[in-house]
């Protein structure tokens, strides 16, 4: 029998990003606080220390930061008449594990979902009719419009200090900026990062075919900042090693920079690492959460009673645990029916590899996660669909994260795959290619969903995730329109020759793409095609919300951190000023 | 040769707090021919055989640069193998075992230490009975040999054959590229020949100096902490 605990206000399931934002905000209110991290504790100094921390096989190929294969998988199968398999090791995407979780690892990339992105069915439909939608797409709107989530994107961006120009300050467009964001109230807290060569050659590019380039946002200062919480940032040294890293000097906004320093010395909050959730209680009626149990680092169970769940992990061990716990209606994807697990959502990706002359030093090796320079006018609903059949755009940037060999070592076409010509061709064009990448919309499919694995389980026993999901047709066509645009840029860059890119079928498991998974358990406002309201409150169980990118009813062309953050405060706000009052349902499905 | 030149290199890097650098690092060759040989923690010497021969003609030396061989790449793969990545770790080892569609990836049952061993110990055992061990043949067999394991599908003691060379194909690209704390990349030639600096912890004085040739030693992770890793704005940067 697990030991029973004495009982708490809130427990968070995960301390990440959504884990300590949720426990910062509610252990200030006088709540008592536990956070629940499977992980290790880890903190600037010393475990993110040179000279260990610039360790490419380390960090960026065995994935020293990410969730432990050996004991928590994920199933993979590209469709439902297929056996699902382990994905044995990482590679499309690398779920994080440890304190401040993938918020840890992130590259920084700060965006705004568009306004028609939170309203998206309506929108489409409205501008296009609804032939433009294959019959299997099932978009919805997300319950919350850009305008309620505003005053959140801005307070978030001011707690990380992000780096960018503004395009459109409550309406009026302003120079150097995205031309297509949506109005924000006011400028970045900190001007945009320098701008790299291949940056700048993508600005010419661009600029020279009438598209809108501009900084990409970033979390990774270009000045020191200090957020409202009093917590200091430095100055990005563009040192290379960003993505699947941790920032050794204070540069990135993470948990560990811009919220524990100050939530760890909260007397209402404790922080209890290497402490796996196996699922949360549910009282006999089935509609109250009482806790949650959870084996500690030497497998001892302990229940946790506690009168508000939140589930703060990754989004799709959000989703695992509702399934776990047996929290809302599983969804069948045969008789299109439940909810949990629905409208799984990934992102598309791709780009061009441009090769310049010999004579142009690119030195990718300078870089931050997130300074690149980028253009929207293929992003999201910024053109028109009309006469091309699919919904969705992406994002067209420069964006090198940095120049590390054992991942990136481009050869143009032709080159063998190994040997001498191969060696030869990677000493020659190493620092002479720039990539420029797609990034986009992921839309949902009836065919695409997570449930329970029958057959493979985790260290504890239990069932693991399992994952159904192929690119849409929608989407392939999407990104491959996108793909010659971006050819045309990387000859007008100067480039020599043009690698093409985008979205292929059928999605493969052994490719790194985006950590961008969403979806699953989505927000909405009918509770027959969502598993929270648009508070990111269980429908089934009111005292449990689900927070994250699990609740996006579709993915849109952003890294989705910044939409998170937003998201994240707009439901910690509803549980302050509403929830608390009077807890129960905040909708009435 | 090359431990002088080391030396003076890690001396340049800022190590000793020294500013100025020799003039042009590049001209190649810094790791010497008659570097030491490793010594051996997993693999066996026929096994050993195989694998200098085999990184030897997937990254050949030449006359400007050193070769997979002279950088240690078989060096590194042994140790990798020795210690935890080659016993499975992050390797998510259940069954049951099941052939995958190429999308969902892996799906054996080996750790790495047990694919390369079940592997190269079918490949030797093959060779000698056909009475020429592959370190014994030409550079163009021993070519046409791993093209036939990249591409077939022969059963290497339960291992495909292309499997296994993605395996030893991935391991040579590591070896020859990551930092030489790990056995490989000797004198830090693979980013010598490419321009890699390696672990520096600051280019902000030079990012927006846009198209300079950085022309200074690589550091690597094993050559201490901030101070030798810090790139000092004072230190050339040249124009192309």
């Amino acid at each position: 029998m697990p030991q029973r605990l004495k009982h708490v206000d809130v427990v968070t399931i995960g301390v990440g990003l959504t884990g300590s934002l949720t426990a910062l905000e509610l252990a200030k209110t006088g709540l008592k606080v536990v956070g629940l991290e499977r992980g290790a504790p880890r903190f600037t100094v010393p475990d993110f220390q040179s000279p260990a921390i610039h360790d490419e096989l380390r960090f960026s190929i065995r994935k020293a930061m990410m969730q432990d294969n050996v004991r928590e998988a994920v199933t993979f199968r590209n469709s439902s008449d297929e056996s699902a398999l382990p994905i044995r090791r990482w590679a499309s995407f690398l779920p994080g594990t440890g304190l401040g979780g993938s918020f840890v690892h992130w590259n920084g990339q700060t965006f705004r979902f568009q306004a028609a992105d939170f309203i998206y069915k309506t929108h489409i439909e409205q501008r296009y009719g609804k032939k433009i939608l294959d019959p299997d797409l099932t978009i919805q709107d997300w319950g919350v419009t850009y305008g309620e989530l505003e005053p959140h994107f801005d307070r978030f961006e001011y707690l990380l200090g992000t780096s960018g120009r503004a395009g459109n300050i409550r309406g009026t467009l302003h120079a150097g900026g995205n031309p297509f964001e949506a109005p924000r109230a006011r400028e970045y807290p900190t001007p945009p990062m320098k701008e790299p060569y291949f940056g700048a050659l993508f600005r010419k590019g661009a600029e020279s075919l009438g598209y809108h380039p501009y900084p990409q946002p970033s979390s990774n200062l270009s000045q020191p900042y200090t957020n409202p919480e009093g917590l200091s940032l430095q100055q990005c040294v563009f040192c290379g090693f960003c993505e699947r890293y941790a920032c050794e000097h204070f540069a990135k906004a993470s948990p560990q920079t811009v919220i524990l320093p100050v939530l760890l010395k909260n007397p209402n909050y404790e922080l209890r690492t290497g402490c796996q959730v196996l699922r949360i209680n549910l009282d006999n009626t089935g509609k109250k959460a009482t806790g949650v149990t959870y084996a500690d680092a030497s497998g001892r169970e302990f229940e946790q009673p506690a009168d508000l769940v939140l589930l703060t992990a990754f989004p799709l061990n959000n989703v695992r645990m509702l399934l776990l716990s047996g929290i809302g209606k599983p969804y069948d994807s045969k008789t299109g029916k439940g909810v949990v697990g629905r409208n799984y959502t990934y992102q598309t990706t791709g780009g061009a590899t441009v090769f310049l002359d010999d004579s142009v030093n690119v030195n990718p090796f300078m870089a931050s996660g997130a300074n690149g320079t980028m253009i929207d006018d293929f992003g999201g609903d910024n053109f028109d669909h009309g006469p091309l059949g699919f919904i969705g755009g992406q994002y067209v940037g420069a964006i090198m994260t940095g120049g590390r060999p054992i991942e990136f070592h481009p050869t143009p076409p032709g080159t063998p795959k190994w040997g001498l010509k191969w060696k030869q061709a990677v000493a020659r064009h190493y620092n002479h290619a720039v990539l420029v990448q797609q990034h986009g919309t992921s839309t949902a499919s009836r065919l695409n969903y997570l449930d329970l694995d029958p057959t493979y389980r985790d260290a504890w026993g239990l069932p693991l995730l399992r994952m159904t999901f192929d690119f849409p047709e929608n989407d392939v066509r999407m990104s491959q329109y996108i793909a010659d645009k971006v050819v045309e840029i990387g000859r007008a860059m100067g480039g020599k020759t043009v690698i093409r890119g985008g979205t292929k079928r059928p999605y493969t498991s052994t490719v790194y793409q985006s950590t961008h998974n969403c979806g699953g358990a989505v927000m909405g406002e009918d509770p027959t095609t969502s598993v929270v309201n648009r508070y990111l409150q269980c429908w089934d169980v009111p005292n449990v919300f689900s927070i994250g990118a699990s609740a996006f009813p579709q993915n849109g062309s952003y890294n989705y951190s910044g939409t998170i953050g937003a998201l994240t405060y707009w439901a910690i706000e509803a549980i302050k000023n509403q929830y608390l009052k009077s807890p129960g349902p905040l909708v009435h499905g | 040769m090359a431990d002088i030149s080391r030396r003076a290199l890690l001396k340049a890097a800022g190590v000793m707090g020294v500013a100025a650098l020799p003039q042009a690092i590049t001209p190649a060759r810094p790791a010497s021919a008659s570097a030491q040989p490793a010594t051996y923690l997993f693999l066996n010497s026929e096994e050993a055989s195989f694998l200098e021969a085999a990184v030897s003609r997937l990254i050949p030396d030449d006359d400007e640069w050193p070769g997979a061989l002279q950088a240690g790449v078989a060096n590194y793969i042994d140790k990798q193998l020795a210690g935890a990545w080659g016993a499975g770790e992050r390797l998510y080892r259940s069954g049951p075992w099941r052939p995958g569609t190429a999308s969902q990836g892996y799906q054996l049952p080996f750790t790495p230490a047990e694919l390369f061993r079940a592997s190269i110990g079918a490949i030797n055992k093959a060779l000698s009975q056909a009475g020429t061990p592959f370190a014994r043949m030409s550079a163009e067999q021993q070519d046409a040999y791993l093209a036939r394991l990249e591409t077939g599908d022969k059963d290497l003691g339960g291992v495909p054959s292309g499997v296994f060379f993605e395996h030893l194909w991935e391991s040579t690209i590591e070896g020859f590229f990551s930092d030489p704390v790990y056995g490989g990349n000797r004198d830090m030639v693979a980013w010598r020949m490419i321009g890699f600096p390696g672990a520096y912890a600051s280019y902000y004085d030079l990012i927006d100096q846009h198209g300079i040739k950085i022309d200074r030693a690589p550091t690597s992770i094993g050559e201490g902490p901030h101070g030798g890793m810090h790139m000092n704005p004072s230190i050339p940067a040249k124009l192309p």
